[in-house]
């Protein structure tokens, strides 16, 4: 082991705490009886069962989960094929315009994403006469078009690291072109497709600009309820909120970690 | 000569380059053919379009009287062993050999009955419910193996086959490969850049550089009688001596060179004139070393000095230095038992060889 | 041979669906919106002029662009965005740079740990971890009690609300997107170039400015680009941390929007703020570009 200087460790000792302190501190105003976060009024779970009593937030809840399933599938469907094209077609008509498309969602800002949707949406009704009305379908399709990106992006490294003779062997041996797909390539890159499926539901959960242009009346996601909340300042029963997806997330990160060690394991 | 695999003026450019340029070629069935040269010659590109992977931009190919310059990979009854081995790594190894038979929906008893037979004869049937990263190189290459072999086809083509192996596993794989071949009787197409394993290997060989074939042979052919210099040199160690042919008898040459400071004498039927600027070229081995010139008035003797030297066991290198400041390497046996040394540094020392044991180079 | 039909028609398919995909949703719209920016707002639904007045005239005037030039208030947003997205890149990049070089140099085994450490805060919600920030810093917040209960001050200081927070916040959000491009191109650096270096008879310090710091580049750029563009367009940091006067260019396109419904003035901004991207942009996709190709 080399020898890691004092800044270093102490760069390091500095920026986790900086990331985790503000997680710690909302976990324990979490279990705070008081509503002011300035008065300790001792120990509590009031806040987490007046949160599950909340039906707004229950239905806010509801809605996310369904769009955040619903285009991250769509999402790792689309971006899987974005991504073979890129790494596998080898070149045909459009491709660098392609492959530019395919990553500009990722880096372009919120707000700017959000309006151009937006305005897509009121041209197409318009014009066709759909969508009638705003909410899970248009942040659903808007969802799917930033996070397909991640995905085709992911796909796409995992395919440029495989050995491309898997496939030349399987089609030498007889299997046809999307045969192959099946048999040889889909399975090979299913890990990169659940990271990326995984990665567009948390980015789907986790969008609040796009999905206040792009939502109509009626259709509250999770985050914007929570940000009509927090806009006056804070509020207990969002720390136990947030507490409970600190929690959620840190139990399937250990989890993937263990599994991740086991497997690592016997070769 | 019938050909089992006839090549016809094939050629494949990439943009501006040209990968195989006009390239014919015929193959016996049966035969151990294998392909040599450095990266970059093509022989690749040769093998990827007789499996299929890439279309040749002119000419064709028949294997077996039909044409299959343009079918596609999964229609050919070729099949390869790929240079990674690209063995699947989520299938276990009996269904890695499995899957061609599989792909050509052959029937559940038959292929248990190939995947049994094709087991032992690569010697691998306790492993056959293991998973890839389980297994060792060697394994992973005798898997390879099987898998191509089973569909039983016309032509199994080999991409440095023993490249990914360690020297001592290469070795004894080299001889295995080959009894397997000529056990089953399948025409063996091979590209190596390894020109030992090529000559422990093949029937017959091909010497390839930029694109195009520069000698077709036996490897004891290519070895003893190169045509142009770049298969010389390509092949082993080699002397060569520019010079300019100054008489021409019946059967032999007299070569003037001033780099040996002698007129050499080569035996040879080529149509040279005098007057013409070739090459003649020595093997090593071919040389005798001593500190007496040779009585023999018929070999070419050259008197020189010991610039360096190295024992290596078996065999001593020297490297001799002419008057002229060429370097002539010569090896010999060491059949003697002794510490002493033969020769020394700054030694005066005559080499010498027979006419016939020199070769005349042509074209450069 | 129906069977190459099929595979052609496949090949086709995997092409199409994606490509069709995002020229309706991803480029059609940024046409839509350029359209937009040169129409008049007017009280109708939805709130702007056509494009072609009802005799088939075309109806387009640079208007909203001449305002925007005119009103002080968005060239002054536009410049703080600007100020802020650079400040915040430079503090990601000072903090970030030696603690991805610390974990690039750490043993095998807690490395994956650090890592992972550095992704998690990424999975917990955006908004929640902005949130955690609004409960320290407030003026009853963590931060203040515990400098009144140690006596460093007397009255609660006024963070919350300062372009302080919004940097705090800034930084906070963005930093992993500092460390894990810097991570992998410190990743890869081979340490033994270093300590060659230092057999040379240079100084640890030399070493890091003639070795680390140019292999590093790759890294350093993607990190710097990958925080400066989003942090450009961030709506939601300056409005929470920030206070309501705080001026985004952000906050403006959404204000104009949502509550002033001034679509072609919204969109007209949001093509200024797009134009200041590009090269930036480009920039970030030539660098992934270099990137993916290893060299030769």
């Amino acid at each position: 082991m080399r020898r890691r200087s004092r800044f270093i460790l102490s760069a390091l000792a500095f920026g986790y705490a900086f990331l985790y302190i503000p997680l710690i501190s909302v976990v324990i105003y979490s279990f705070n009886d008081s509503s002011l976060s300035a008065v300790w009024g001792g120990f509590s779970t009031r806040w987490y069962s007046e949160l599950f009593r909340n039906t707004q937030v229950l239905d806010a809840l509801f809605l996310s989960v369904k769009i955040a399933v619903t285009s991250a599938t769509l999402a790792t469907i689309l971006g899987t094929m974005a991504g073979l094209a890129l790494a596998r077609f080898g070149r045909f008509k459009g491709r660098t315009f392609f492959s530019g498309m395919i990553s500009s969602p990722m880096v372009m800002p919120e707000v700017i994403t959000g309006l151009s949707l937006l305005l897509l949406f009121v041209t197409l009704q318009q014009l066709t006469g759909w969508p009638g009305q705003r909410g899970f379908s248009t942040i659903t399709i808007a969802h799917t078009t930033f996070s397909m990106a991640y995905v085709a992006i992911i796909v796409q490294s995992r395919l440029v690291a495989m050995d491309e003779s898997l496939e030349e062997a399987a089609m030498d041996l007889g299997g046809r072109p999307l045969r192959v797909v099946f048999d040889i390539t889909l399975p090979l890159i299913a890990p990169a497709m659940i990271a990326g499926w995984l990665l567009a539901f948390t980015l789907s959960l986790d969008d609040l600009v796009i999905a206040s242009f792009v939502s109509g009346p009626g259709s509250t996601t999770l985050p914007m309820l929570i940000f009509s909340k927090v806009k006056l300042g804070v509020s207990p029963d969002i720390n136990a909120l947030a507490s409970i997806i600190i929690a959620a997330v840190s139990l399937g990160v250990v989890v993937a970690w263990i599994a991740m060690r086991r497997n690592a394991k016997p070769s | 000569m019938k050909a089992f695999i006839h090549i016809k003026e094939i050629s494949k450019h990439f943009g501006d380059f040209v990968a195989v340029d006009n390239v014919d070629l015929k193959i016996a069935q049966g035969e151990l053919f294998s392909i040599l040269g450095g990266s970059g010659c093509g022989k690749t590109t040769l093998l990827r379009m007789l499996a299929g992977f890439e279309i040749p931009t002119s000419g064709s190919i028949e294997i077996d009287g039909t044409d299959i310059t343009h079918q596609a990979p999964y229609d050919r009854p070729v099949n390869m062993m790929f240079q990674s081995y690209a063995i699947f790594p989520h299938m276990s190894v009996s269904k890695n050999i499995s899957y061609g038979l599989r792909k050509d929906r052959v029937a559940k008893k038959e292929i248990a009955k190939r995947v049994d037979e094709i087991l032992e004869l690569v010697q691998l049937t306790e492993l056959k419910d293991r998973k890839p990263d389980q297994l060792s190189g060697g394994q992973r290459q005798r898997v390879a193996l099987a898998r191509a072999l089973i569909k039983r086809p016309k032509v199994l083509l080999l991409d440095e086959p023993l490249a990914a192996l360690d020297k001592k596993l290469r070795e004894r794989t080299q001889f295995e490969l080959v009894n397997i071949q000529e056990e089953l009787g399948i025409t063996f197409v091979v590209v190596t850049h390894d020109q030992e394993e090529a000559m422990t290997l093949s029937d017959r060989m091909a010497v390839m550089d930029s694109g195009q074939f520069q000698q077709i042979g036996t490897p004891k052919e290519i070895y003893e009688f190169p045509h142009n210099r770049f298969v010389a040199d390509f092949i082993g160690t080699i002397n060569i001596f520019d010079g300019i042919v100054t008489a021409v008898d019946d059967d032999r040459i007299s070569v003037y060179s001033d780099e040996a400071g002698e007129t050499l004498t080569a035996l040879g039927k080529q149509l040279v004139d005098v007057g013409q600027q070739i090459d003649i070229a020595v093997r090593p081995e071919k040389i005798f070393i001593g500190k007496e010139k040779p009585d023999d008035a018929n070999d070419v003797c050259i008197e020189g000095t010991v610039h360096d030297l190295g024992y290596l066991g078996n065999r001593s290198l020297y490297r001799i230095k002419l008057s002229s400041g060429k370097i002539v390497q010569v090896s010999s046996q060491n059949r003697r038992r002794s510490v002493t040394r033969f020769l020394d540094w700054e030694d005066k020392v005559w080499i010498s060889w027979k006419p016939r044991s020199a070769v005349v180079l042509l074209d450069k | 041979m129906s069977n190459d039909a099929n595979n052609e028609l496949w090949r086709r398919f995997a092409i199409a669906a994606p490509y069709l995909w995002l020229l309706v949703f991803f480029l059609a719209p940024f046409a839509i919106i350029l359209k937009i920016s040169l129409a008049d707002p007017i009280l109708a639904q939805p709130p702007y002029s056509p494009a072609f007045a009802s005799d088939g005239t075309p109806s387009m005037s640079l208007g909203n662009y001449s305002f925007l030039l005119s009103d002080d208030l968005y060239a002054i947003s536009y410049l703080r965005s600007v100020t802020m997205a650079a400040a915040t890149t430079l503090l990601c990049l000072l903090l970030g740079f030696p603690m991805a070089y610390g974990i690039a140099r750490s043993p095998a085994a807690t490395r994956n740990m650090l890592l992972l450490l550095v992704v998690l805060p990424f999975w917990i919600s955006f908004l929640l971890r902005v949130y955690a920030w609004m409960g320290l810093l407030n003026n009853h917040g963590a931060i203040n009690n515990l400098l009144l209960w140690v006596g460093l001050i007397d009255a609660p200081l006024q963070i919350m609300y300062t372009d302080f927070a919004t940097a705090i916040g800034l930084v906070y959000s963005y930093l992993p997107f500092m460390i894990l491009p810097l991570y992998a191109s410190l990743e890869r650096l081979d340490m033994d170039l270093v300590e060659a270096a230092q057999d040379l008879g240079a100084s640890r310090t030399r070493a890091f400015w003639d070795i680390t710091w140019p292999l590093a580049k790759a890294g350093t750029i993607a990190g710097c680009l990958l925080v400066f563009i989003p942090a450009m367009g961030e709506y939601v940091i300056p409005y929470l941390l920030g206070g309501p006067d705080s001026l985004f260019i952000g906050r403006v396109l959404f204000d104009e929007f949502f509550l002033n419904r001034d679509w072609p003035l919204a969109s007209a901004v949001a093509i200024i703020l797009l134009m200041l991207l590009v090269v930036p942009i480009v920039l970030l996709q030539r660098a992934q570009a270099r990137d993916e190709e290893p060299a030769a």
